[in-house]
């Protein structure tokens, strides 16, 4: 299966990118992508368990995902 | 009535202010977040706010909701601007409109203390000396 997943703010910025697209094998989980990411150029700049969204809302690194679930890395957030 | 939206244009407060307008209300709140010239002792000129806009506008309606829900009020909206805005210029507006006061007043704080820590919402300030650097919540002072 294949997840989208999203880099924003000063996270794309260091990694250099704002989007990947990852195989994975069924089953796997939020955790497995945090992972795959951490190994990737300029992952150094990233906390080792930054928070994560799956499609739009905020989930837990033990989240199983699904096929074309959208991940997103979410920088500490600063609105208003 | 209740509505949230992320906006390139310059939020037009009165609009807001019209749209929640009814005769059954005594009290109408705004919240108006504007550009500061000064952040954490450094000369700001602009700050470019950047979003993942559909995850931040379902956040920021699931936010008015529990606001509407908690303190039974009627009518909120929220508009908040994404793009490089000017010291002075707003970037977030919320209206709350109600019989009452007081629900009006507390939505309005809850709505924008949740606001700022729940939704993925982004700023990177310049500064007069033309660096940049991007802002996290820890680190800014709340508006």
């Amino acid at each position: 299966m294949t997840v989208t997943v999203r880099f924003f703010a000063s996270y794309a910025e260091v990694l250099g990118r704002q989007s990947l697209v990852l195989d994975l094998t069924n089953g796997a989980t939020v955790r497995d992508v945090v992972a795959h990411v951490a190994r990737l150029p300029g992952a150094a700049g990233l906390p080792p368990a930054p928070l994560i969204a799956v499609n739009h809302s905020y989930a837990s690194h033990s989240e199983i995902l699904a096929n074309g679930d959208e991940v997103a890395f979410i920088p500490p957030v600063a609105g208003g | 009535m209740i509505r949230a939206a992320l906006t390139r244009e310059e939020i037009a407060t009165q609009n807001l202010i019209a749209e929640v307008s009814e005769s059954g209300n005594g009290a109408t709140s705004v919240f108006i977040g504007t550009v500061r010239s000064l952040n954490d002792g450094r000369d700001v000129t602009a700050i470019e706010y950047s979003a993942y806009e559909p995850m931040a506008e379902k956040e920021i309606l699931a936010i008015l909701r529990e606001a509407s829900g908690k303190f039974s009020v009627k009518s909120l909206v929220a508009e908040h601007r994404l793009g490089e805005i000017q010291v002075g210029e707003a970037s977030v507006v919320i209206v709350a409109a109600d019989p009452h006061r007081a629900p009006s007043l507390d939505a309005l704080r809850y709505i924008i203390e949740q606001l700022k820590t729940r939704a993925p919402i982004w700023k990177l300030e310049h500064y007069t000396d033309g660096e940049r650097s991007w802002v996290s919540a820890a680190e800014g002072e709340p508006a």
